[in-house]
């Protein structure tokens, strides 16, 4: 039988391929670190994973389905509430517990989905600034977990937490530093599921709709792509993905107040801020913004409200000049790409390859 | 008697509201752009009011009148050197780039300020009211909604009595034919803008005048200023007025049933307003 | 020296190329037709010409100076004024409205003013508080042209002035040019319909995929010498 070339469509790079395995050995060691260095260094990456996540799931509402929010902080506070309540109230465990506030954010986005998305492009930044505004001020209604001020997790509750019990033993560490390990390690699973996913999302059929939505609402919809659901989808998922990470991240907390959980500085400001920097419609941008914000929080905590001031000059001059960010910079000069989502036409002069997708 | 001395107070209220959220309608009605640094701008001229007032040892009503036209600059170059490049099909950059300045604003006034809370001397201004059908009303709350209805009267006369106008409502409709007539949109939306921040001007006088203010408070009043003008319908400046009146209304009664439901009241309102009304009271029917 | 002079125009969208190298000149008071089937290039250049797009600026002349370069706002406000394609009166202006914006970016002395425009198509003057949008689509092309008219250019631009509008609303429009050239201006018709601009012009300019194929004045010019410039020689 004579060789004839095959054609293939494939999303992978030679640059995907060789990222998949540092990627891998990457999070071995991320999972190993806690052996090696110093509670403070487990607490400090466990800011950075949880701050990925956050920006990843933003990232995918506004750089990929083009729903700019600037109430995300509604998801946090009530997935931590949820898994507080969880705790305090019905007596779960905290790891449990924090599915639970993953399960009450996307039970809190269906009505909110119904309101916000009557409105659009802008007005829709505010609506969702909006309904974060008023769970916060319906939160601290609620008397039984402090209402204003706030709460803390029974002792008891961490103490006993699931794994705690093992770590102590196993690495003798006290039982508030094999707290932090847990959520430490749950947190690199989080970021772990959280890119993994997107990336599936994104390199699917439904992805395709969405960056066809994204580029034009009215062709993709002539083509069989329905963009409002495709949306209402993101949105949900958007604020599972928050809803766990913010309980995920008042488990380490241990101590929660209306005005910390829904903080729009800390849950949206910050996490717009990395994905812009970092490259805002790439799974890249995020990871490399993570970073940046980390190390200018360092060099500049000291600063005060200079710190913020100088963040959101960058935000501005960043978004005014470049606006595709730091990845955007270096993918534009270099064509890496560590995610590769386009799919692209091999001719294969060997039949044997397999398909790969 | 005392519902209808909370309902009064609250229509009150929506005055300043109104005046709040009059300089966003105006800014979104021409250029379709949405200034999530609006409420820390009106924070902003408040300080630069309270400067004058303690530096020159002026009364505020003509320490207003000098911040106006330094605001109306403030305005301008902001539009002209930053906000006209953001403009354009995608929604991000100008969303990203007002929520990077409102960030930059608080900040800044938080390090020139400290968080400390201010108020705006009035003299006997503020303590004098006036009897409006057996109820006392304050003097301050009265002048600051005759001066929303002035404000309101007054744009309204810009927009349909002068060749500016004209060109406002021209370029909101077609920017680029509008280029064909001789407007230069960059500049127009730099005045339009300038203008806004004029009425921000009016708004902070009583914000300042009224009550205590810190460099943090910008962003609830942007979110009043929101529900005002999605409430009115877009694009209507007596609309907007209605939507304040809404919201200062729900505030006052919600406030005399529970003093920590005021807030909660006004969104509450807004969002029945968006269940049964998603355009509006006012929508505007053309376009 | 020329009124307006084009030399070598190229014009592009994106890596499109839409103009390769057109060049047209416009004395004082001409009527100039520019036909052309659909894509040839004809809005193109007029879209050049009045600065909607940028080119190089040595490419357009008006009046001595290079003006190709020039927004469209600064290109108006020298004297050429554009009646664009599909009228684009704007809808939240009433008629007189959309006649005193024609003034905005140029106000120079000349003949017309609202009273002479009201005179030249006197149904503006009755409909003058009406929402442009109220309008017949002959109407509408009226308010287009005095809008135009109330800078008083020195050069007039009509693109596809008969587009969408009925034979006898056509004619009626046309029979206003001779007015028009005697006021002054320069005229640059764009036209699908031939037998219209053939009757009016001075010059006739066939464009085909985005060059110049065919000039002359319309006498000179014979019906199958147009159908090749038009549809290109078989």
């Amino acid at each position: 039988m004579p060789v004839s070339p095959r054609y293939r469509v494939t999303t992978q790079t030679t640059a995907s391929r060789v990222s998949l395995v540092i990627a891998l050995l990457l999070v071995v060691a991320a999972a190993a670190a806690p052996l090696f260095v110093s509670r403070g260094t487990v607490q400090d990456l466990f800011f950075i994973l949880t701050m990925l996540v956050l920006a990843q799931f933003w990232n995918l509402l506004a750089g990929y389905a083009g729903l700019v929010s600037v109430g995300q902080q509604a998801f946090v506070g009530f997935g931590a509430y949820a898994m507080f309540a969880a705790v305090s109230l019905a007596g779960l465990d905290p790891v449990v517990a924090i599915l639970v506030g993953g399960i009450a954010a996307v039970l809190l986005a269906i009505p909110t989905a119904f309101f916000v998305f009557r409105l659009e492009g802008a007005y829709f930044a505010i609506g969702t600034w909006v309904i974060a505004e008023v769970v916060r001020l319906v939160v601290a209604q609620w008397q039984t977990l402090g209402g204003g001020t706030g709460t803390s997790l029974p002792r008891s509750a961490t103490r006993d937490m699931i794994g705690v019990e093992q770590l102590k033993d196993w690495l003798g560490l006290k039982s508030s530093a094999a707290g932090d390990v847990v959520t430490y390690w749950l947190a690199l699973a989080l970021a772990v599921a959280t890119i993994a996913f997107i990336y599936r999302l994104l390199r699917s059929r439904r992805g395709l709709g969405l960056a066809a939505v994204r580029d034009d609402a009215s062709a993709a919809g002539a083509v069989g792509v329905d963009g409002n659901r495709m949306k209402h989808l993101v949105y949900l998922v958007a604020a599972f993905g928050t809803g766990l990470c913010g309980a995920l991240i008042y488990v380490q907390t241990a101590r929660i107040s209306p005005d910390a959980a829904f903080s729009v500085i800390d849950w949206t400001a910050y996490v717009i801020f990395i994905v812009v920097i970092g490259g805002i419609g790439t799974l890249e941008g995020p990871i490399i913004g993570v970073l940046v914000f980390f190390l200018l929080q360092n060099a500049l905590a000291d600063y005060g409200s200079w710190y913020l001031l100088v963040l959101g000059l960058i935000g501005i001059v960043v978004m005014l000049f470049a606006p595709r960010g730091i990845w955007g910079f270096i993918s534009d000069r270099t064509g890496i790409e560590l995610f590769p989502i386009r799919r692209r036409l091999v001719i294969d002069d060997d039949p044997q390859t397999p398909d790969t997708d | 008697m005392q519902w209808i001395d909370t309902i009064l107070q609250g229509l009150l209220l929506g005055g300043l509201y109104a005046l709040f959220a009059t300089g966003l309608s105006l800014v979104f009605g021409i250029m379709r752009l949405v200034n999530l640094a609006h409420g820390d701008l009106i924070v902003l001229a408040a300080y630069l009011i309270l400067i004058l007032v303690s530096a020159l040892g002026i009364d505020p009503f003509t320490a207003a009148l000098i911040a106006a036209p330094v605001m109306f600059a403030v305005g301008w170059a902001l539009q002209y050197v930053v906000l006209n490049r953001t403009l354009g099909d995608d929604i991000l950059p100008p969303l990203l780039v007002t929520f990077g300045l409102s960030i930059v604003i608080q900040n800044a006034l938080l390090e020139g300020f400290s968080a400390d809370s201010r108020k705006i001397p009035a003299g006997a201004l503020e303590t004098q009211s006036i009897a409006l059908g057996g109820i006392n009303v304050g003097v301050m709350p009265v002048l600051t909604f005759v001066s929303a209805i002035a404000v309101i009267v007054a744009l309204n006369q810009l927009f349909y009595r002068t060749a500016l106008g004209r060109a406002f409502r021209a370029t909101s409709d077609d920017p680029v034919t509008a280029g064909l007539m001789g407007i230069r949109a960059e500049r127009l939306f730099a005045k339009a803008t300038g203008i806004a921040m004029v009425v921000v001007t009016i708004a902070a006088l009583y914000l300042g005048t009224r009550a205590n203010f810190d460099p943090t408070i910008g962003p609830a009043r942007l979110i009043y200023a929101f529900e005002a003008v999605i409430i009115g319908g877009l694009g209507s400046f007596w609309g907007t007025l209605i939507g304040g009146i809404i919201i200062g209304v729900s505030q006052a009664v919600g406030a005399a049933i529970n003093p920590e439901w005021q807030i909660l009241a006004g969104h509450i309102a807004f969002l029945i307003v968006l269940l049964v009304r998603p355009r509006g009271l006012f929508p505007r029917t053309v376009g | 020296m020329a009124l307006l002079e084009t030399r070598g125009l190229t014009a592009f969208y994106g890596d499109f190329q839409a103009l390769f190298g057109v060049d047209v000149v416009v004395d004082e008071g001409e009527i100039i037709a520019i036909i052309g089937a659909n894509g040839a290039g004809k809005t193109t250049l007029l879209r050049s010409l009045s600065g909607v797009l940028a080119n190089e600026a040595d490419a357009i002349r008006f009046d001595g100076a290079a003006i190709g370069s020039l927004p469209a706002p600064d290109v108006m406000a020298r004297g050429i004024a554009m009646v664009p394609e599909g009228r684009k009166l704007f809808p939240s202006l009433s008629v007189q409205e959309n006649l005193q914006i024609g003034t905005y970016g140029r106000k120079a002395d000349g003949p017309w003013s609202l009273e002479s425009v009201h005179a030249l198509f006197p149904i503006l003057k009755e409909r003058r508080n009406n929402p442009s949008t109220a309008l017949s689509g002959g109407q509408q092309q009226m308010v287009a042209i005095g809008r135009a008219l109330m800078s008083n250019p020195r050069v007039l631009l009509c693109d596809e002035l008969s587009l969408g509008l009925a034979p006898v609303t056509i004619r009626d429009i046309y029979a206003v040019m001779p007015r028009l050239r005697a006021s002054g201006a320069a005229i640059v018709l764009v036209e699908q319909d031939i037998e219209q601009a053939l009757k009016v012009a001075d010059r006739v300019y066939c464009m085909m995929e985005g060059r110049i194929t065919l000039s002359g004045t319309p006498a000179e010019l014979s019906r199958d010498a147009i159908h090749d410039a038009y549809f290109g020689v078989a």
